[in-house]
């Protein structure tokens, strides 16, 4: 068996349902994401339009995030899936460093990397990931590629040549396919980043990696003094970085 | 950040969480360049040692491996300060996963600062007997092996080199950064070493002969315009890479880092060159001090700047 993952970008509406599914299922805190969709807007006026691409792990055949890590914390299940042991992750950032797609985080809560497991803890159950079930457009198909009659392998038989991976240059073989996805929409160089154009929020760039209370004396004191647990509504709190930003003109 | 779009589409990010910014930062410059000066000392003393008789560097034999333990240790302090989970560094020697360059240059390293542990042991136990104090085991250990130096000196030499590069692999596995995927960056990374090594030793060069200076600055002189025209022809030629050619096309323009990178290459690479080739004939102690300082100065400015710049680049 090998899982894989197939988005057709055609379908989806930029709804967010599968974002928000992935953070409840797996607690995924604030400032970091397993899954994410990306509106990306093309033309001038008034021949506009926008474009909506959900990020997540590629779950590469050939992925350097598993071979860069040390300690075998990102390791591959018998389905295809990479998967993450986050009490055996010493917190060295290779994997950030490795992976091309920019799908591994620090997690604020553990100081652990942690990305997307095609949710397989309901894999193992049964069950579909979590934003499969929350997309309310079915963009979103999930199945074994080795399984010639699976709802993904047919999806990409019939749509053949528009299938697309992200960047397919670095060799890594993702098990994560498009269909309807273009170089505007898939290639991170191909579109802007600008100041003021974001929607709801004008923080472009995260300022640090992990929590930004865990300082270098806190990584090697915190098993002995403790360390404020910091959740979701410490974050909140701390987010004074964000509004004193809108007070000087951001969104 | 580096970003660019086509005229045609003029796409841009309208929605978006934050993304990840340098993870990468001057901890791990610190770690690599103090890496450079702990191998590249044994490099110019085996050299040193091939080239002249002992008493041309009467102070070699324990200045050596104490810059290089010292060194070391700041190398493998900084990487364990990186770790967000430092106590758990013991996975790499519990779980270790050998496709990693992390956990090769780790055990390697360890194995490395043990090889020089040693010969510390040996050359301060031999030169300052009363060190740390009188009767102190270990330096006793030293004097009665003091033989064991030459023995383990062919070993060290030879596992400098793994100890030196593997940091080039761990940039190559890094696949996410074009710009550290070139084939040249195992010999940067050699040529680091040489001039880290050659300028440490300058420091301590004072009471060596003539001759022996004269080919520390000559070592000095041609790691420097090595390094210097590798960095050159990376910055300038062609990568064939989109992604590593869209971050010096950023920095070219003037983007951040652009004078910061200059001022490295100026203050490490240029002024230390004519200062060590002058050097050669006019043999100034002072100056080539001067440019041994220089030369580690900008050494870790431009490694920094190195380091850097490819994670200004949006993944996704």
């Amino acid at each position: 068996m090998k899982l894989g993952f197939l988005v057709d970008l055609n379908l989806c509406m930029g709804c967010k349902g599968c974002e928000i599914a992935c953070k409840v299922e797996n607690e995924v805190p604030l400032s970091t994401w397993r899954l994410r969709v990306k509106y990306i807007d093309l033309g001038t006026f008034p021949d506009t339009r926008r474009s909506f691409t959900p990020l997540r792990c590629n779950h590469c055949e050939s992925a350097p995030c598993e071979r860069i890590c040390p300690v075998s914390a990102l390791h591959y299940l018998e389905n295809g899936i990479v998967n993450i042991d986050s009490e055996r992750c010493i917190g060295c950032a290779g994997c950030m460093m490795a992976c091309p797609y920019g799908a591994i985080y620090m997690d604020p809560e553990t100081n652990t990397a942690d990305k997307c497991t095609y949710c397989a803890h309901r894999i193992e159950s049964g069950m579909m990931p979590a934003c499969v079930v929350a997309c309310p457009v079915e963009a979103n198909i999930f199945g074994d590629l080795e399984d010639d009659h699976s709802n993904i392998s047919l999806y990409i038989m019939e749509h053949k040549g528009a299938v697309q991976v992200r960047k397919p240059e670095k060799h890594t073989s993702p098990t994560h396919f498009y269909v309807g996805g273009g170089n505007q929409t898939l290639n991170p160089l191909a579109h802007q980043r600008l100041e003021g154009f974001n929607l709801f929020n004008d923080i472009t760039h995260l300022e640090h990696v992990g929590d930004k209370n865990h300082g270098i004396l806190d990584r090697f004191l915190a098993p002995f003094v403790g360390h404020p647990e910091l959740d979701n509504t410490s974050l909140i709190e701390s987010a004074t970085d964000a509004e004193s930003h809108e007070q000087e003109g951001g969104h | 950040m580096v970003e660019s779009t086509i005229n045609a589409t003029q796409a841009v990010v309208t929605l978006d969480v934050p993304i990840q910014g340098i993870v990468w930062g001057s901890i791990i410059t610190v770690n690599m360049w103090a890496k450079s000066i702990g191998t590249g000392v044994v490099f110019l003393a085996a050299f040193l040692w091939f080239r002249h008789s002992k008493e041309d560097m009467p102070n070699l034999r324990w200045a050596m491996p104490i810059i290089a333990f010292l060194a070391l240790n700041v190398f493998l302090l900084f990487t364990l300060i990186d770790l967000h989970q430092p106590y758990r560094m013991v996975n790499i020697f519990l779980h270790p996963h050998w496709t990693s360059s992390i956990t090769v240059g780790a055990w390697l390293a360890s194995i490395f600062l043990g090889l020089i542990t040693l010969l510390l042991l040996i050359g301060v136990g031999e030169k300052f007997p009363g060190v740390p104090f009188k009767g102190c085991k270990l330096t006793k250990f030293g004097r009665n092996n003091s033989a064991l130096y030459e023995k383990l000196m062919p070993f060290v030499l030879f596992l400098a080199i793994p100890v030196t590069t593997y940091t080039a692999i761990i940039m190559a596995q890094s696949s996410a950064r074009e710009l550290w995927q070139a084939p040249t960056e195992v010999m940067q990374m050699m040529w680091a070493a040489l001039m880290a090594g050659s300028a440490a030793l300058a420091l301590v060069s004072g009471s060596w002969s003539r001759e022996a200076r004269k080919d520390l600055a000559l070592i000095l002189s041609i790691a420097t315009f090595f390094s210097f025209a590798m960095y050159m022809s990376e910055y300038f030629f062609s990568f064939k890479s989109s992604e590593a050619e869209a971050v010096l096309a950023f920095v070219h323009s003037g983007g951040a880092y652009n004078i910061v990178f200059w001022i490295g290459l100026t203050l490490g690479f240029i002024i230390p060159f004519f200062i060590a080739v002058g050097n050669m004939k006019s043999d100034n102690q002072t100056l080539l001090k001067f440019a041994a300082i220089l030369a580690l100065v900008g050494l870790f400015i431009v490694k920094d700047v190195w380091l850097k710049i490819p994670q200004l680049l949006p993944l996704s």
